[in-house]
């Protein structure tokens, strides 16, 4: 898919996705090694945004699944279509049984769910299996079959394996630890805070009618305020939102007024607004 | 099958270095990701070294947490260079102002790779100790002594604003703290400048085992740094989340039960005496208590704050949850904690100026404390509570006052004594280690990753 590391960030900017090195050295191995992307980080780094974007330039689609609290295998993998069968069964009465049998645990009465989706056929596929850590831990074993030898079994239609192996990437927010076993079979990708350049290239593009000098100071004060130790710290998402909010608000500079009367869009604890603004020292007016 | 030639081989030996380096810091990798490793620097190539430590990392690594310690066996086992730093060669030895010039220029410059070639010159210049061989080396402490990076601050701050012109921005307040920061990224650039030129000397596998600082949560709680402190305290919010997911885990695995026998037959009469639906235990909902006892003295106070404030942080796993400091006098800070949860850095600090925790003298006296907790507090324990005593149980040869431990532990469901010293060394001087860990179940508890073991096993549900 990708010819070298270069050519990962280039065509991820191409989608609006700026990478950091070490996002596009590991989609380089992924696509290289053929093994799936774990991406843990903070909530708003763009973990499922990388999904996306590595999606629009291999020209893939998107199969997601989004995991939750009791997402079991008829959600994540397939399920047999009870009400068609039984339609099936009632129409063909004069049918011997092992007719019937064979027909109704057939491909026509199969309802394949994302994990099935992403290794049946030959066009290309990023599969999304997000928020990972949120699901039980069975589905993780669920995954494990999926993610080694991408195959699944059918017990009645036998093993599919994929022809085409799709690109897999799974996101975590570590709000459970996953288990060794899944993270051995993944590349392990942390997606932190951007450094200030590259956030400022961000801001840049996502918010381009924001002045060069503004952007500046906005990712200035979010660098700041992440290095306080507050509850929730503003992630690359708040920073955008900040951005176009300034933009909104018709600011040219910031000052402590603004900062004061928009403080609520980056952080989102009234401890963390209190904290920060005694540490800014907004309160100096 | 014959061997690879030269480098390649070496480069093998080098990956597997690494790894043993990564595992001897209890990193688990396994063979598989080994070779996963050796594709990884096949497919990147060695031209560039930044995709070559991301490439290894993401093969590597199964966690954040281990990848400050990976940074520095990379910096060993793939060093930026070889031997001193190749331009000046080391004449600066003298111009210790000259280096401080530079370094403020680069500073105000924010420029990263002239920073790490002043690193290598300083270490170089200033770092080097002992003259005969076997006894010679290369000192990070000795470099940033001599050349106090932290004193240029004002220097720096000078020079960007005098640069910059509109230095009136709002973002300009945040200046001194950015300048510091560049200044502790500076440090570490020497400290990895250091090791590197140790490990030449000694053999890199050695360095990488002896000279690598642990992940925050392998280190010691009695040796932390105040680093390694921070670094913990901000870890105390994702691991409290982490066992609390746990907890809940282990409650909706004990609500399945165990069968009632006696009304499991008594269900079974209407259907001829075949037990047919088994009959689960049914359990009362009621969320334990649980009650602290932390020794904060100097010794041990790292330790009890951080597991304070991590069992502040588990606080709506219980229905109450009671925490009491003690030196040598007992006194209730359960509420300066939940203050404590805004400002952990300044906890400690706090409790020891608004608490009763002396009297008469500093030092700690567990017998006198107890005492004065079964006494006082005794209230406080009842048969739902489960208590938890932090400490090294060294009580400078006071009385230990067993007496009141055996009342707290008849009164309490479970006590647990939670000491962070090393096992070997209970009973050794004034501890009374022995003594107590016959009345209460004693376990040792010396970095954030037991405690969380611990805390996980032993917390009620």
């Amino acid at each position: 898919m990708f010819t070298s590391v270069d050519d990962v960030s280039t065509r991820l900017a191409e989608t609006g996705y700026l990478a950091s090195p070490a996002v596009a050295t590991t989609v380089f191995l992924a696509d290289r090694l053929g093994k799936p992307l774990l991406v843990e980080g903070p909530a708003g780094v763009g973990k499922t945004e990388l999904a996306k974007a590595v999606a629009e330039v291999a020209g893939a689609r998107l199969v997601r699944l989004q995991c939750y609290e009791g997402v079991d295998e008829s959600r994540a993998l397939y399920e047999w279509n009870h009400a068609k069968q039984l339609l099936r069964i009632s129409a063909g009465r004069d049918e011997s049984w092992d007719d019937t049998r064979t027909d109704i645990f057939s491909e026509e009465f199969l309802l394949p769910r994302p994990l099935l989706t992403a290794i049946r056929g030959d066009d290309p596929k990023v599969l999304l299996i997000d928020e990972t850590d949120k699901a039980d831990v069975e589905v993780e074993g669920l995954l494990l079959e999926v993610l080694s030898d991408f195959q699944v079994t059918v017990p009645e239609l036998g093993t599919v394996t994929a022809a085409r192996r799709p690109f897999v990437v799974l996101t975590s927010n570590a709000s459970r630890e996953l288990s060794e076993a899944l993270r051995r079979r993944c590349l392990f990708l942390h997606i932190g805070f951007p450094d200030e350049e590259l956030e400022r290239r961000i801001v840049r593009l996502k918010v381009p009618a924001l002045t060069e000098t503004l952007a500046e100071s906005v990712v200035r004060v979010v660098g700041a305020l992440r290095a306080m130790d507050l509850r929730k710290v503003p992630s690359v998402a708040e920073t955008i939102d900040w951005a176009r909010t300034l933009l909104a608000l018709g600011a040219d500079t910031l000052d402590e007024q603004v900062v004061r009367d928009s403080l609520g869009v980056i952080l989102k604890h009234q401890d963390d607004i209190q904290k920060a603004a005694a540490k800014l020292d907004l309160d100096a007016l | 099958m014959s061997a690879p030639a030269g480098p390649l081989a070496d480069l093998a030996d080098r990956l597997t270095g690494l790894v043993g380096a990564l595992r001897a810091h209890g990193v688990r990798v396994g063979t598989g990701e080994t070779v996963d490793a050796a594709r990884a620097v096949e497919a990147l190539g060695l031209a560039e070294r930044e995709p070559l430590r991301e490439g290894l990392a993401a093969t590597l690594l199964h966690g954040t947490g281990q990848r400050a310690v990976f940074d520095q066996v990379f910096d060993l086992y793939f060093p930026r260079g070889v031997g001193g730093p190749g331009d000046g060669s080391g004449d600066g030895s003298g111009d210790r102002d000259e280096l401080r010039e530079r370094l403020a220029d680069a500073l105000a410059d924010d420029d990263t790779a002239l920073l790490r070639q002043l690193a290598a010159q300083a270490v170089d210049g200033f770092g080097g100790y002992g003259s005969s061989p076997g006894s010679d080396g290369w000192s990070s402490y000795q470099t940033l002594d001599r050349l106090r990076p932290q004193t240029l601050l004002a220097r720096v701050r000078a020079d960007i604003r005098a640069r910059g012109g509109n230095g009136a921005g709002f973002a300009d307040r945040l200046l001194d703290d950015e300048i510091r920061r560049r200044i502790e990224a500076f440090r570490g650039m020497v400290a990895a400048e250091a090791r590197r030129r140790v490990a030449e000397r000694r053999g890199r596998d050695e360095i990488a085992r002896r000279a690598v600082a642990p992940s925050a949560d392998r280190v010691d709680f009695l040796f932390a740094g105040r680093d390694q402190l921070t670094e913990l305290r901000r870890a105390v919010q994702p691991l409290a989340r982490k066992l609390a997911t746990r907890l809940a885990a282990r409650r909706r695995r004990a609500a399945r039960g165990t069968i009632d026998l006696r009304r499991t037959l008594r269900g079974s009469l209407s259907t001829g005496g075949v037990p047919m639906r088994p009959v689960l235990r049914r359990r009362r909902p009621v969320r334990p208590e649980l009650v602290l006892l932390c020794d904060v003295s100097g010794s041990v106070s790292g330790f009890s704050d951080f597991t304070m404030l991590l069992v502040q942080a588990l606080h709506d796993q219980f229905s109450k949850v009671r925490v009491f400091a003690f030196v040598n006098r007992i006194d209730e800070v359960t509420g300066l904690l939940e203050h404590g949860r805004a400002d952990p850095e300044g906890l400690g600090a706090r409790i020891r100026a608004e608490a009763t925790l002396t009297g008469w003298h500093g030092s700690s006296d567990y017998g006198m404390a107890l005492g004065e907790f079964a006494e006082r507090y005794g209230a406080a324990v009842g048969p739902r509570t489960t208590v938890f005593v932090l400490g090294d149980a060294r009580t400078n040869n006071l009385d230990p006052n067993l007496a009141a431990v055996r009342r707290v532990a008849g009164q309490a469901r479970r006590v647990y004594w939670l000491n962070p010293e090393q096992r070997s060394l209970w009973g050794t001087g004034d501890s009374a280690a022995p003594d107590y860990a016959e009345l209460v179940e004693m376990h040792e508890c010396r970095t954030a990753r037991q405690l969380s073991g611990l805390i996980a096993r032993l917390l009620p549900v």
